[in-house]
């Protein structure tokens, strides 16, 4: 039973995983397994990616063949003939450039993990406030908070993947779906997001590839020169074999002449930027430029150059905050409690029916709609349900070992620990139902969820908001399905 | 194993629990701070300088992990000169730290929390977010 229920949730997986990976594996489910984002897991978790790897392979053949040809064809002679110096340092760039390259793409950028569902729920308990206090005007709830850094006003915004505010520089990745933090941009070329963690590797990687390529360019220029005198000198027999030679070294020259322009451009500005302290997606906004007579600075500058590029370059790493080989904790707070949990999610419940009212009266809070309902645990059982996305279905089914019966009936069993239902009230089945029904978008329960909802409406809400948040709600539901 | 043992003792009540969220402080820029306001909702729990006490201790910690000092920038410009193959064989001073702040939660825990019915959760497992303080004792009070 337990074998079967396993492979059903591994099979459901965003990531390659094969019949051998799944027998070699541990009993035990690891966090990277179950992950929210739209990442790419190697290793059992030790390599972080992006979804689309293409162009990360093409950069890696890029940077290898011209490499190879570099030391197939022109070392050899270089060492001979000027010094053998050359292909030593040669090695020690590439090993660097590699090296760099695949510290940026591997690892984590800084990924923010996302709020725990008592997390989200009391965030939003702190967000109804300022709506509590003047409960006649249906205002969307703020989804700004401000804070003063070193004197500056930093506007921080509500994730609603995330459900968190996200930290200052931070930024949400759409393609790969996470918050990062020091969010400096997505770079398809590394496959993976520059951030925080990995900012300091891929300057260095930009900076010591431009170095190896004007070195490569140099060797190779120096290559044909020297052939040249000594094919004028010598014996004009020897030429024919050199044809293919010749051509190999052309090709890096090519290629070198071609990439070098781009990355010491991207190099230099990059360069720019770490002198500054500003992160790519901040200079692309001018988050710190002056404008409409605001005096803005940079709140995170040290002050000199020298300084920043030292923060930039030689700050303690960051440990990386999304525990991916970890093991997955039936984590008890995903399971809601029966007793006096019933109370507070009644409370935390109404709080998102009237968001959702609020959402989408304007049309520009429509993701909120869709959000805010998924801010419980429960309410990611619909993805579950649907069956319809990917990279979200392994880890619902893991998560969503609710105790509500329906739920159930839908996902494998994982573990007998943990999918125990503890015998559910009607009462408290109704208002899990209402906070799956809002996002759903494919829910086959569709129908039933209805009932559920309406009864659970008049419970919470008076009857005029009731009917009005009903029909906002089934607006909202046709937008998320559309 | 230790971590587990904290995740198991941290887990168990964490169901049935009232949480307290403390904030992040940013007004000194991003490094990892904790609003030292003592929150109302713990009001009669525990003494306010006590927790206090905890939030500046783990601030400094988090200061000392993240400031760069002459031992940081030495491993970081050894491990740039290994190509960064050093970070394989070696845990960086941050982690170490890590580790550190576990222990003086653990440690705060069985001394001065749970003796109070409250339980602080490390804050590098809600991804250095908030700091959370679990109400173990809740008397239904809602």
């Amino acid at each position: 039973m337990k074998d079967n229920s396993y492979v059903a949730v591994s099979t459901d997986s965003p990531s390659r995983m094969t019949a051998e990976d799944l027998s070699k594996m541990p009993k035990k489910i690891r966090n990277w397994q179950v992950y929210p984002g739209k990442n790419k897991f190697c290793c059992d978790g030790r390599v972080m990616m992006a979804k689309q790897t293409g162009i990360f392979y093409f950069t890696c053949a890029l940077i290898v063949i011209t490499s190879g040809l570099f030391f197939g064809f022109d070392c050899p002679y270089l060492a001979e003939n000027v010094t053998p110096a050359i292909p030593a340092v040669g090695g020690a760039l590439f090993i660097f450039v590699m090296s760099t390259l695949f510290r940026t793409s591997f690892s984590d950028p800084g990924v923010i993990p996302r709020a725990t569902p008592d997390e989200a729920a009391e965030m939003e308990k702190l967000m109804e406030i300022p709506n509590a206090a003047s409960p006649g005007h249906y205002r969307p709830p703020p989804r700004t908070k401000e804070v003063v850094i070193k004197g500056q006003v930093i506007k921080l915004k509500y994730c609603f993947t995330c459900k968190i505010f996200r930290p200052p520089r931070a930024s949400h990745c759409s393609l790969c779906d996470n918050c990062v933090e020091r969010f400096d941009h997505h770079c398809p070329w590394v496959g993976n997001c520059v951030g925080k963690r990995n900012y300091r590797y891929f300057y260095l990687f930009i900076l010591s590839l431009s170095i190896h390529c004007i070195y490569i360019f140099a060797c190779v220029l120096t290559h044909l020169i020297l052939r040249e005198y000594e094919c004028s000198i010598s014996v004009r027999l020897k030429k024919l074999v050199l044809v293919s030679l010749t051509l190999a070294t052309i090709v890096e020259a090519i290629i070198c002449f071609f990439s070098v322009w781009s990355i010491i451009g991207l190099a230099g500005f990059h360069t720019y930027l770490a002198t500054s302290e500003q992160t790519t997606n901040e200079d692309i906004k001018g988050s710190f430029s002056s404008r409409r007579g605001q005096e803005n600075f940079n709140p995170y500058s040290q002050g000199t150059i020298l300084k920043n590029c030292m923060v930039v370059l030689c700050s303690p790493t960051p440990p990386s905050l999304i525990d991916r080989r970890g093991f997955v904790v039936p984590d008890s707070s995903q399971i809601h409690p029966v007793s006096d949990g019933v109370v507070k999610e009644k409370e935390s419940n109404a709080v998102n029916v009237k968001h959702e009212s609020y959402g989408s009266t304007t049309v520009t809070q429509q993701k909120s709609t869709t959000s805010v309902g998924t801010n419980t645990a429960v309410d990611k059982t619909p993805v579950a349900n649907g069956n319809s996305t990917g990279p979200m279905t392994k880890h619902d089914m893991i998560i969503y070992q609710t105790p509500d019966g329906s739920i159930n009936k839908k996902l494998p069993a994982v573990n007998g620990a943990y999918v125990e239902p503890p015998s559910p009230p009607p009462e408290y089945t109704c208002i899990a139902m209402d906070t799956v029904a809002v996002p759903v978008p494919v829910a086959v329960t569709m129908d039933a969820v209805q009932d559920h909802v309406t009864v659970d409406m008049d419970a919470v809400v008076s009857p005029e908001d009731g009917a009005a948040t009903c029909e906002s709600r089934g607006c909202s539901t046709t937008n998320v399905s559309v | 194993m230790e971590g587990h043992r904290m995740d198991d003792l941290a887990r168990i009540p964490s169901s049935q629990c009232a949480k307290v969220f403390i904030p992040r402080d940013y007004s000194d820029g991003t490094t990892v701070r904790f609003v030292t306001k003592y929150p109302p909702e713990l009001d009669g729990r525990i003494d306010p300088k006590l927790l206090q006490q905890t939030v500046i201790t783990l601030n400094s910690m988090y200061c000392e992990a993240e400031t760069l000092s002459g031992k940081t920038y030495c491993e970081s410009c050894f491990a740039c000169l290994t190509a960064y193959l050093s970070y394989i064989c070696f845990s960086t001073h941050y982690e170490k730290t890590l580790k550190k702040i576990k222990r003086y939660v653990e440690d705060q825990n069985q001394t001065v929390y749970v003796p109070r019915g409250l339980m602080v959760i490390d804050p590098v497992e809600r991804g250095l977010r908030t700091l959370e303080i679990c109400i173990v004792t809740e008397v239904n009070a809602r």
